[in-house]
C-alpha cells in the first residue's frame, strides 16, 4: 500500500533517489537543492542504499562524475541548482551528445547576478539548448512521481534527463504526499542493461571523440531525431506510471480548458496558484482555463497548439528572461508554435516571479480580465510585459505587484509613444 | 621483480599506430610506456582531458587505444575517472562486471596543472583507486604552444613571447609533483623517457599498483614547442635529468626518495641550448637568464636533496 | 532493419545521419589501425638485422608502436604507421637503424 507522508520536495526526491538506488551520486551542494545530496548521503551512512556517493568538490565535478559512471555502465544521478547548473554548462552538452540516461534534479533559481537564492526559472531555461529532456513539477507530488519515471525516461530515450522543482516553494514547501512502495519504484524503473559501456567484458568502449566537420552534424541530427523520439516514450512512461498510480502525466495538464474562451500558459508551482484564479472565476460565470506546462524539452509544440487554439486569448507566463527584448522563452516557444495555423489565439507574454517575487490570485485574476479586454478590442497591445516590478511610470502609490497596464493600440503605435509603451 | 624490456615487450601493444600525434611525440611514448606496466589480464579504462593526446588518439571513428576511453572535457579528466572507478566499485559489488580494471587518465600540462587542477586535487584527496599521469610537454601545445604554469622560467610561448620588453615566461616552473605530494597521495613520482624505460616502467607499475589516487609526472618533449630535432628525444630527456632540471624522484605515503642522482651534475646550459624556445638566452647581454637559471636549478635541487635526506 | 553501422571500417565521411554510430561511439579495440599515418612520412627509417642485436632499445622509444616485436625480437618497421621521427635512429647504439628520404 502506498503511503501519506509529510515531504517537503526536496525530501521527497531524496525519498525516491533512496527507493530507485542509483550505481553512483556525485553531488555538490548549492541552495536551495543542497538538501537532496545531504538526505541522500544520511542513507548511504545508514546503509540505506548502497549507492557510490561522491562529495565532488565542484558541480562541473558532480557532471563529470555522472558523466564517467554513466557510460561505465551505471546508473547516476545528482542535483543542482542556479549556478551550479551554469556551472556544469558545457558537460549538460556532452553528456546529451555522449547519449548518457544521466538524470538530475534541478531546484530552480535565480541566476547570479546579483547573487539571489529565490526561485526563478532562469537556470534551466538557460540550459535549453543542451539537449536534456526537461520537466517541471508543480507540487511536491509531482516531484516525486516526474523523478521516478525520469529514471526510465532517459534510458529508454537515452538522453538525460532534467527534473525540476520550484526552489523553496516547493522543494522546502511541506505537503502530504503518496509515496509509492520501495518494490513498486524497483519494479517500474527495471534495471539499467546499456548494451555498450566501457567496463564491458565482450568489447570495449570508445567515448567523447575528436568529431570533424564531416561528422558532426550527422550527430547531432541523430540527437535531433532522439529528442523528437522522446515524445511518444514520455507519454508511455506516463501511461504506465498511471496504471499504478491513478495519477495521470503528459506533456502538459488542461484545468478547466474544454469551454475556456481565455486562458494561461504557466509552469511549475505558480500554477497552483494560478488555479486558484479559475476557479474564483468561473464563480463568477466567466470561461477561464489554465494549461500547465511539464514537459518543455522535447517542446510539445503540436498538442500545445492545439491546446491553445481552443481559446481566443492566451497569457503565456514566464518565470525567467532571455533578454531577447521579445519576451521569456515560454513565449518564443509557445507563440511560435501557433504561427503556422490558420486560426489562432491572440498571445501576450508576462515576464513574472524573477528572483523569487511573488505572485498571488490577484495578480492571475487581474491577467484574465486582461484577456478579457484584449478579446473585446481586438487588440493583443504590447505583448511582451513584465508582471510585479516596481515601475516609476505608475502614479499608483502601491509598491508591490504591479502589473504593466494594458495599452490599447500599443502594436500598432509603438514608434509614435515609445516612452509610454516601451517595456 | 627485475624490469627485463624484452618480456614486456612481448605483451600486447595497448596504444596502436594510425594515430595523429605528431612524427617524434613525447606523449605517444609516455602512453605506451605506462601501458605496458599494465598486466596483460588487466584491463584498462583510459580517460583523457582534451589535448594533443585526445584529439588525436580518438578521432572519430578512429580509436588508439584497445582498451575503453572516455574524454569528456579539458579540465575534468580527473573527475571523469572518478565517476568511471565509482561505477566500478558499484557494479563490480553488485556482480556485473567481474573484470579486473585499472583507471588511467592522461593528461597534458595545461589540462593537469592549470585548467584541470581542481578537478585532480579533488580526486586526489578523495582517494579513488586510479592514476593520473601528467604527460608534461610544458605548454598547451594542442592550440599553439601557449604558456602554462609548468613552462620553465624565460622559455619562449606564444602567450609569454620573446620580445624587446619581456623575453619569455616571467615565472618559474610550478612544482605540482610537490603539490601532489602534500595532498597525502600514496605514491606520486616524477619520470622521464631515458634509457630503457626502466625508471618509467617501475613507477608507473607501483602508481597503477598502489591502493588508492596515485600520480605521474612525465617529463614528454614537444619538437615542436621545444624546438628541437624530432629525433633528438632521447638526449633531450636525458640532459634534462643529467642537469637536474627535471629530478627524477618518487613520494611513498610520504617518504620522499631520490631514485636517481646524476654522477656528474651537467650545467644547465647543455639542456637549454639544444632548444628553441631557449634560443635567446644565449645572445649576448642575455648571460643573466642563464646565471638565473643555474642558480634556480640548485636550489631545487639542494631542496630536494634535503627532502630526500641526501 | 537498421542503418545503422558498428564496424569503424565502414564508416567514412559520405556516411548519412542514419549510418553513424549513436553518440559517436566506437565499439571496436584500436580502429587507428585503419588509418595510414605513414604516408606522412619525409624521412623513412631503414633497418639493418646483420647489425641489430636485438637489444630492443628502439622499440618503446616510438610513439607510433611502428617496431613490431615476437618472439623476443624486434621485426621489421611497420610502415603504415612509422611517420619517421627518426628517434630510433638515434637510440640504437649500433647503428642498425638508418634514415633515408622517403622515396629513395
Amino acid at each position: 500500500m502506498p503511503k501519506r507522508e509529510r515531504r517537503s520536495g526536496n525530501e521527497a526526491v531524496a525519498e525516491a533517489m533512496r527507493q530507485i538506488n542509483p550505481d553512483v551520486v556525485g553531488a555538490f551542494p548549492i541552495t536551495p537543492s543542497t538538501e537532496i545530496p545531504q538526505y541522500f548521503s544520511s542513507y548511504v551512512a545508514n546503509g540505506d542504499v548502497d549507492t557510490e556517493f561522491i562529495a565532488v568538490e565542484s558541480e562541473h565535478s558532480s557532471m563529470s562524475t555522472c558523466i564517467g559512471a554513466s557510460a561505465a555502465g551505471a546508473r547516476a544521478m545528482t542535483a543542482t541548482s542556479s549556478c551550479g547548473l551554469a556551472y556544469m554548462w558545457e558537460l549538460l552538452y556532452v553528456a546529451a551528445s555522449d547519449r548518457l540516461p544521466i538524470v538530475m534534479s534541478v531546484v530552480n533559481r535565480a541566476l547570479s547576478g546579483p547573487i539571489n537564492i529565490n526561485n526563478d526559472h532562469s537556470d534551466s531555461m538557460g540550459a535549453r539548448d543542451s539537449g536534456w529532456i526537461q520537466m517541471y513539477a508543480e507540487d511536491n507530488q509531482e516531484a516525486y512521481d516526474n523523478l521516478i519515471q525520469s529514471v526510465l525516461i532517459a534510458e529508454k530515450c537515452r538522453l538525460p534527463v532534467m527534473a525540476c522543482q520550484d526552489g523553496f516553494i516547493t522543494s522546502h514547501g511541506v505537503a502530504n504526499i503518496e509515496i509509492l512502495e520501495d518494490d513498486k519504484v524497483k519494479e517500474f524503473v527495471g534495471e539499467y542493461e546499456p548494451e555498450n559501456y566501457l567496463l564491458k567484458h565482450d568489447n570495449p568502449l570508445a567515448v567523447g571523440p575528436y568529431g570533424i566537420s564531416p561528422y558532426y552534424m550527422e550527430i547531432k541530427r541523430e540527437q535531433a531525431q532522439a529528442m523528437k523520439d522522446a515524445m511518444p516514450v514520455i507519454l508511455e512512461v506516463g501511461r504506465e506510471f498511471e496504471k499504478m498510480t491513478g495519477r495521470e502525466y503528459r506533456f502538459f495538464e488542461e484545468y478547466m480548458m474544454d469551454d475556456a474562451d481565455v486562458a494561461l500558459v504557466v509552469i511549475g508551482s505558480s500554477a497552483g496558484t494560478g488555479k486558484e484564479a479559475v476557479d474564483m472565476l468561473r464563480a463568477e460565470g466567466k470561461k477561464v482555463g489554465l494549461i500547465k506546462l511539464r514537459v518543455f524539452r522535447p517542446f510539445p509544440r503540436r498538442p500545445l497548439a492545439a491546446a491553445m487554439c481552443k481559446v481566443k486569448a492566451v497569457a503565456i507566463m514566464d518565470k525567467a528572461e532571455s533578454f531577447s527584448n521579445s519576451g521569456g522563452p515560454m513565449f518564443a516557444e509557445a507563440r511560435s508554435s501557433l504561427y503556422d495555423l490558420p486560426d489562432k489565439p491572440y498571445c501576450i507574454n508576462y515576464i513574472y516571479g524573477l528572483g523569487g517575487r511573488d505572485i498571488r490570485v490577484d495578480d492571475f485574476y487581474d491577467i484574465y480580465n486582461d484577456l478579457f479586454e484584449i478579446i473585446e478590442q481586438d487588440d493583443p497591445g504590447d505583448v511582451y510585459r513584465y508582471l510585479g516590478v516596481r515601475d516609476s511610470r505608475y502614479e499608483e502609490e502601491e509598491q508591490r505587484m504591479i502589473k504593466e497596464t494594458y495599452h490599447p493600440g500599443a502594436a500598432r503605435e509603438y514608434g509614435i509613444d515609445k516612452e509610454k509603451y516601451e517595456v | 621483480m627485475a624490469y627485463n624490456l624484452k618480456k614486456e615487450a612481448e605483451k600486447k601493444e595497448r596504444l596502436a599506430g594510425g594515430h595523429r600525434l605528431c612524427a617524434g611525440c613525447g606523449a605517444g611514448i609516455t602512453v605506451r610506456g605506462v601501458l605496458r606496466a599494465l598486466e596483460p589480464e588487466d584491463k584498462a579504462v583510459i580517460v583523457n582531458a582534451t589535448s594533443c593526446l585526445e584529439v588525436s588518439t580518438f578521432m572519430y571513428p578512429y580509436t588508439a587505444y584497445e582498451d575503453s576511453f572516455i574524454h569528456s572535457a579539458f579540465e575534468n579528466a580527473a573527475a571523469t575517472c572518478a565517476g568511471v572507478e565509482r561505477a566500478y566499485r558499484a557494479l563490480r559489488a553488485r556482480g556485473k562486471v567481474e573484470d579486473n580494471f585499472k583507471f588511467i587518465t592522461f593528461g597534458g600540462d595545461g589540462g593537469t596543472y592549470d585548467i584541470g587542477l581542481q578537478s585532480l586535487s579533488g580526486a586526489i584527496e578523495r582517494g579513488h583507486d586510479m592514476v593520473y599521469v601528467c604527460y608534461d610537454n610544458e605548454a598547451y601545445m594542442n592550440t599553439g604552444i601557449q604558456r602554462s604554469s609548468s613552462t620553465p622560467r624565460f622559455a619562449d610561448a606564444t602567450t609569454s613571447p620573446v620580445g624587446s620588453k619581456t623575453q619569455g615566461k616571467q615565472q618559474n616552473k610550478k612544482d605540482l609533483t610537490a603539490i601532489l605530494a602534500a595532498h597525502g597521495s600514496p605514491y606520486v613520482a616524477q619520470t622521464a623517457l631515458i634509457g630503457n624505460m626502466k625508471d618509467l616502467h617501475e613507477k608507473a607499475r607501483k602508481a597503477i599498483y598502489t591502493e588508492g589516487a596515485c600520480f605521474l609526472n612525465v617529463l614528454s618533449p614537444c619538437p615542436r614547442g621545444w624546438r628541437y630535432d624530432a629525433a633528438d628525444l632521447a638526449e633531450i630527456s636525458k640532459l634534462a635529468v643529467e642537469t637536474c632540471v627535471w629530478p627524477l624522484y618518487e613520494v611513498e605515503d610520504g617518504v620522499w626518495n631520490l631514485t636517481y642522482e646524476p654522477k656528474e651534475k651537467l650545467p644547465v646550459e647543455d639542456f637549454l641550448r639544444k632548444q628553441g624556445r631557449f634560443a635567446h638566452m644565449f645572445k649576448p647581454g642575455n648571460e643573466w637568464m642563464i646565471e638565473e637559471a643555474q642558480e634556480y636549478v640548485d636550489r631545487k635541487w639542494a631542496q630536494l636533496l634535503a627532502r630526500c635526506n641526501r | 532493419m537498421t542503418l545503422r553501422k558498428t564496424k569503424a571500417s565502414e564508416i567514412n565521411e559520405k556516411c548519412t545521419w542514419q549510418e553513424l554510430t549513436l553518440g559517436a561511439e566506437i565499439y571496436e579495440p584500436a580502429t587507428s589501425r585503419l588509418v595510414n599515418t605513414g604516408e606522412w612520412r619525409v624521412d623513412r627509417p631503414v633497418f639493418h638485422p646483420d647489425k641489430c642485436k636485438q637489444c630492443l632499445l628502439c622499440f618503446p622509444y616510438c610513439p607510433d608502436s611502428s617496431i613490431p616485436v615476437a618472439d623476443g625480437k624486434r621485426q621489421d618497421f611497420d610502415y603504415m604507421h612509422c611517420k619517421g621521427c627518426g628517434i630510433c635512429a638515434k637510440v640504437c647504439p649500433f647503428q642498425a637503424i638508418s634514415m633515408v628520404k622517403e622515396g629513395e
